[in-house]
């Protein structure tokens, strides 16, 4: 299956939705499907300041604990509560319902670093 | 890696396979929290043939397992079986077993993947010439059946009669039988034990069988009812943390004694000379709980998911032991974990908050009684 077009990639399987100089993050199907049922996710608080390639939070599914590493610098606008009680959305909607952050683009020329559709289905693969 | 004779039965599944103590395993098909729910509602069929058994046979075969081995296996009736653990010299548990009196001269013991070569080597050394140790681990095939519907589904394998005779197996009990899969016999040792807190089978058969009663398994259902279906090892290891159940290598390791995990009430004593860490154990025992390590569940409050090696401190800061295991618990939908305590900072009554160190913040824990889920909780029948 390929990933969605009109977003970017990090190696880390993580995705970046931009809007403006406003970006939406999230983690791609092949993470989700590699971690397995997720049931909890940590995320930084409104306000705090995430770096490119950085660990910024964690994802569990029952098995396992996984980094969450930003694809992109910026300021936390705004984080998915719903995931809180509904952290199953990352499985079943990774690039919609099952978003993580919205963020205050720090540096859009970051963006160059990240991978498109075709790129990330190819490490993928 | 080794692979277990239902190893193209999981590909052609769909299985997800890791790397489990050398055994490329399933560890899930479908998730582990749906097989999980399967499990503790229906009826799930596990491959363990990673798990090793070995087999003491003779006249004096009983005695020497007492003298090998921290319980009383001669004292099991025929057809019964036994949670038993073996120790080094030091009274530290090197694995724990499940102990069957498959016939009045012939005990089955089933050692975890990790150690069987270890415990056939100490079997053998510390038996001689007393009695037969046989390690058949590579001819034999494990497969479990567990959950409430689980009687249903194995007696589908047997002709009436034989099948009433397993149906009506208490728990911990074992019986040699002949199923009827597909117009050919398969000789087996058939228990009702399990790993899962729910009633269950476990069945341990030539590994040129294994195939057959697998696929019988999973497309003997009754009707009206959900098929079986196949569960991996992680839904495994959720549900025996939920039934309060150590692992090995986890809760329970060599630097430890039985005393030390609440599984003191599986030693016995007085059984005689030359019985492997029996002074060690004495000593141990008749030190108390106050001493040592105590194996405490905890229910966790706060945000996060206590994993194995996360440090627990009382609310004071001091750091008093780690987690041993932790999950979040499909059936209780909040966070569960086993910890590996200092005994001497205790007691830890039920009810007593503690906190977890999870990714450098503190999070809140309470007591908790094990099992976190009691046996049966969606309603066992028992016969």
């Amino acid at each position: 299956m390929s990933s969605p077009a009109e977003l970017r990639y990090s190696k880390e399987h993580e995705w970046v939705r931009v809007q403006g100089d406003v970006a939406v993050i999230g983690i791609t199907a092949h993470a989700a499907n590699e971690l397995g049922d997720v049931v909890f996710v940590d995320l930084p608080q409104v306000g705090a300041t995430i770096k490119q390639f950085v660990v910024f939070g964690a994802v569990e599914s029952v098995k396992a604990v996984s980094d969450l590493f930003s694809p992109i610098s910026g300021s936390v606008l705004a984080r998915n509560e719903a995931l809180s009680t509904a952290p199953e959305s990352i499985n079943a909607d990774p690039y919609g319902s099952g978003w993580l952050l919205e963020i205050r683009i720090g540096d859009p020329t970051e963006l160059d670093l990240l991978l498109d559709a075709p790129g990330y289905d190819k490490l993928t693969a | 890696m080794r692979r277990t004779a239902l190893h193209g039965e999981h590909r052609r599944l769909g299985a997800r396979m890791v790397d489990f103590a050398g055994w490329e395993m399933p560890v899930q098909y479908a998730g582990v929290i749906e097989e999980h729910q399967i499990v503790r509602t229906n009826v799930g069929i596990f491959d363990l043939s990673h798990m090793g058994e070995i087999w003491v046979r003779g006249p004096h075969a009983g005695a020497a397992l007492d003298r090998a081995l921290v319980s009383l296996p001669s004292a099991l009736n025929l057809g019964r079986a036994q949670y038993s653990i073996i120790v080094n010299d030091a009274g530290g548990m090197v694995d724990d077993l499940l102990v069957y009196r498959v016939a009045d001269e012939e005990w089955l013991v089933v050692a975890n993947a990790s150690n069987t070569a270890r415990v056939a080597d100490l079997l053998a050394q510390r038996i001689g010439a007393s009695a037969s140790v046989t390690d058949e681990s590579d001819a034999t095939a494990m497969i479990a059946v567990q959950g409430p519907r689980s009687s249903e589904a194995v007696a589908a394998l047997f002709e009436p009669e034989e099948a009433d005779a397993v149906r009506s197996l208490r728990s911990y009990a074992c019986r040699r039988s002949v199923a009827l899969v597909a117009g050919s016999r398969i000789s087996l040792v058939i228990a009702r034990t399990g790993y899962t807190g729910e009633d269950g089978f476990e069945c341990y058969l030539p590994v040129d069988s294994a195939t057959s009663l697998w696929r019988a398994l999973l497309t003997t259902g009754t009707p009206g009812a959900p098929m079986p279906r196949p569960i991996g090892i992680g839904a495994r290891d959720t549900l025996r943390l939920e039934a309060g159940m150590p692992l090995f290598g986890n809760e329970l390791r060599e630097e430890l004694t039985p005393f030390d995990v609440g599984l003191g009430r599986i030693v016995r004593f007085n059984k005689g000379e030359g019985v492997v860490g029996d002074a060690a154990l004495t000593a141990r025992s008749a030190a108390g709980a106050q001493v040592g390590r105590a194996l405490v569940g905890l229910k966790i409050t706060g945000r996060g998911i206590a994993r194995h090696g996360h440090g627990v401190h009382l609310p004071d800061g001091r750091l008093i032991g780690h987690i041993t295991s932790g999950t979040h618990s499909p059936t209780l939908g909040f966070p569960i974990a086993l910890a590996d305590l200092i005994a001497s900072a205790g007691p830890y009554p039920l009810g007593a908050t503690l906190e977890v160190l999870i990714r450098e913040e503190r999070v809140a824990a309470v007591v908790t009684g094990v099992p976190f889920v009691p046996k049966g909780v969606i309603g066992t029948e028992r016969t």
